[in-house]
């Protein structure tokens, strides 16, 4: 294992330590009387609900449990990798990051999401690595309904010294996205990411205005947006189901990256947002700094969120 | 994918018709339910668990209401509970300082909108009360925040502070303090950067702000789409810096908003502002009522059913709700249905009531309906035969001048009534087929169309 990959985990595990130690002594008390009974159940349960898996997960989970251990003596160890087991088996298959598809020139990465989640953020973020790992990067400002999005998202420009195209605060965000995706095109750029607006998912006319950028883009790249990234903000509680299930209907959302890990939200929904919807979970934030956007580790992030170490 | 509590509970609670009293039973079975409902709606478990046993004290042993059924009786303490708990402590405006400024001090996570808040706020503070305000943006952390303010502060047309590039924030507050003082500012609104409770470093920040500017006010901008994380970060920065009050925000989304119980429980401080919108003035000050129904996914369903059972003549009703599920519904039952709106109220008081109705607002409002229609309405079906009652299709244009002329009224009216019964008719049908008023709502109501009253799903 590389330095570097020990440094990631570490930051990852530092993240999640606040919310995996709570999760884990409520695991470690409800387990005292060593025997798994009802009662160690329904508090497994709770403890579950408290990570905001929601009602419905936390209860197949424990059941899952209930049918293969009820009744026998069972260690606390053994609880927890059953329960991380059970996590990491549902959201292993998940954890893609953003495939690099060559064969488009430029990439087209649409990026929404509800107001305050961190999309600028993201996009900052996701730049740096793609800068990083040697591609042409574009960005595109098209929230410019938010006072200053646009000069937030310049300054992220300049730190990843890549060009921002930008227009003037109010102007039509899809008119933009097809002039940044022409300007990208002829730059022969690899990558494009393009920031939107945060709106709520039940607000028709901001989502009308959401599809008509996918519709724009389309008209210069029938393939465009060749990724869709809804970002979820951790702290989000049962509310993340209508979101993805909206943006999804709406703009063919193809995954997910998970934003604010390193505070005290467990970021459950995640675990039940795969299971309902099976959606690719391209990587997570876990703090403010440019370096602070990790891979989604699934076995790491179930462990973690059970207190369990990760070596190995 | 949520079903309502409402629903919830009558499917467990529904055999229970006819008793008198709630049995310990009973309200165990109902609070499984409620506990279930409360925390999808995003209360945090340990609120639920305190609610729930202060619940299950009150519920054992009530009598229930003749009327209504033990589902609707548990559903009314619980809401009602909850309208108290919501409230309490008073709510509503901020208090201000005796001798200016008032410093009000923002915080909260990351992006849960306390930029856009401090907006509105100074907004709201200048517009109705008239005073002079001065924003000031704290926020070093993320790039352009002090220059999204400045934006805002010239839109909702209130001062903001210059921006001095590199300035740190005990730095930029101390400056905000004197050019109040100086330049006689009735209100200061400090912004600051987005943290999570747990960073240390950023916490201290706070409370060094914190007691330098001594605020009058400390809101804690909270998101009304947070899960379970609600109680730590509402305890944390209670414990940290003192909350005064709660923000909730994106309260226009369609989050059941069970974080507002949460914090307000947690903290012990009301919550004073929801904000419903992008634009800056969408603020508004908050209603435990609303809130709690919205949590509760009901509209005012308790009220509906306490004034429902005050004046239905509930066999009357019953023998209604069955024609109507089977998609029978003439004239003669529009007529009953208008003589029972009239009693309960007019059609504004009951529509105001229903479940999802803030969807059909717009709609209701061009509708506009008179009650004085409803008179006339009944005038109108009193003036026909009983074989026209039971079937309009055979009132022909003579027959409809002689109704109008029997109820003194014009042959538009007539034509207008009887085009309103075929709308609802099919209305009817359709609900049948789509299963529930709240399906029906989520679409849109025929327009000009008083659509009675529709039976509960």
């Amino acid at each position: 294992m590389s330095g570097e990959k020990i440094g990631w985990l570490g930051r990852l595990k530092a993240g999640l330590q606040r919310s995996s130690s709570a999760l884990k002594e409520r695991v470690l008390g409800a387990l005292r009387r060593r025997r798994l009974d009802q009662e160690t159940l329904d508090e497994l349960e709770e403890a579950l609900i408290l990570a905001d898996l929601g009602v419905e997960t936390a209860q197949s989970l424990v059941a899952s449990l209930k049918k293969e251990r009820f009744g026998k003596e069972v260690s606390e160890e053994e609880v927890r990798e059953f329960l991380a087991e059970r996590m990491a088996a549902i959201l292993e298959p998940l954890a893609q990051p953003i495939p690099h598809r060559e064969r488009f020139r430029p990439q087209v990465v649409l990026v929404c999401g509800v107001n305050g989640t961190g999309k600028t953020t993201t996009i900052g973020k996701l730049a740096k690595q793609a800068k990083d790992a040697g591609l042409s990067v574009v960005l595109a400002a098209c929230d410019t309904f938010r006072a200053a999005a646009v000069e937030q998202l310049a300054i992220w420009g300049e730190r990843n010294g890549v060009p921002v195209i930008r227009g003037k605060e109010g102007a039509d965000p899809a008119g933009l996205a097809y002039t940044a995706l022409e300007k990208a095109r002829a730059e022969g750029a690899d990558l494009l990411l393009i920031d939107t607006a945060g709106r709520l998912h039940n607000k028709q006319a901001l989502m009308a205005e959401l599809q008509k950028i996918v519709r724009v883009l389309k008209k210069l790249d029938p393939e465009a947006p060749h990724d869709t990234i809804l970002v979820l903000d951790a702290t989000t509680g049962q509310n993340a189901h209508a979101q993805v299930e909206i943006f999804k209907s709406m703009v063919d959302v193809s995954g997910l990256i998970v934003t604010k890990l390193d505070g005290t939200a467990k970021g459950g929904v995640v675990v039940a947002l795969a299971r309902r919807f099976g959606l690719p979970v391209h990587a997570v934030g876990v703090g403010e700094g440019i370096d602070d956007l990790r891979p989604f580790e699934a076995r790491a992030f179930a462990r973690a969120l059970l207190g369990l170490d990760n070596g190995g | 994918m949520f079903e309502n509590l409402t629903g919830r509970l009558g499917r467990v609670l529904d055999r229970l018709k006819g008793r008198g009293v709630l049995s310990e039973e009973d309200v165990d079975a109902a609070l499984r339910e409620i506990r279930i409902a409360l925390l999808e709606a995003d209360v945090a478990l340990p609120v639920v668990k305190s609610f729930v046993a202060g619940v299950r004290e009150k519920a054992v042993g009530q009598e229930v209401l003749r009327s209504i059924t033990p589902g609707q009786m548990v559903v009314k303490i619980v809401h009602d509970r909850l309208v108290e708990l919501l409230g309490g402590a008073g709510t509503g405006e901020l208090e201000l300082a005796k001798s200016p400024p008032t410093v009000i001090l923002m915080a909260g996570l990351q992006g849960s909108g306390k930029t856009t808040t401090a907006a509105k706020l100074a907004r709201r503070l200048r517009v109705r009360e008239k005073k002079k305000v001065l924003l000031a943006s704290l926020d070093v952390q993320r790039p352009a925040a002090q220059h999204q303010l400045e934006v805002l502060a010239r839109q909702a047309e209130v001062a903001s502070l210059p921006i001095v590039p590199g300035q740190p924030p005990l730095e930029i507050a101390r400056r905000a303090l004197g050019t109040a003082r100086r330049e006689g500012y009735d209100v200061l609104i400090l912004d600051t950067a987005g943290r999570l409770s747990i960073d240390e470093a950023l916490m201290d920040e706070l409370v060094r702000v914190r007691d330098l500017v001594r605020p009058h006010e400390t809101l804690l901008v909270a998101d009304a789409l947070t899960g379970q994380d609600a109680v730590n970060t509402a305890r944390i920065f209670h414990e940290r810096v003192g909350v005064t009050g709660i923000v909730l925000t994106r309260m226009d989304g369609d989050a059941r908003g069970g974080a507002a119980l949460s914090m307000r429980q947690v903290t012990g401080r009301p919550i004073r502002f929801v904000g419903v919108g992008e634009k800056l003035d969408a603020l508004e000050p908050f209603h435990p009522e609303r809130v709690a129904a919205r949590i509760l996914d009901m509209g005012d369903v308790v009220s509906l059913v306490e004034k429902a059972a005050e004046t239905l003549d509930k066999e009357q009703a019953e023998k209604l709700a069955k024609r109507m599920a089977k998609g029978e519904f003439d004239l003669e039952d529009l007529k009953s249905q208008l003589q029972q709106l009239r009693k309960m109220g007019g059609m504004g008081g009951i529509l105001g009531k229903l479940p999802g109705i803030r969807k059909v607002k717009k709609q209701l409002e061009d509708a506009n309906i008179d009650d004085r229609l409803l008179i006339r309405q009944v005038a109108i079906i009193d003036s026909m035969t009983p074989q026209e009652r039971r079937n309009p299709e055979i009132i022909n244009g003579s027959r409809r001048r002689r109704i109008a002329k029997g109820s003194g009224t014009e042959v538009s009216e007539v034509n207008r009534l009887l085009k309103q019964h075929r709308q609802m008719r099919d209305l009817m049908r359709q609900m049948r087929k789509a299963g529930g008023l709240q399906r029906l709502l989520g679409g849109r109501l025929p327009p000009g169309l008083p659509p009675g009253l529709l039976p509960r799903a």
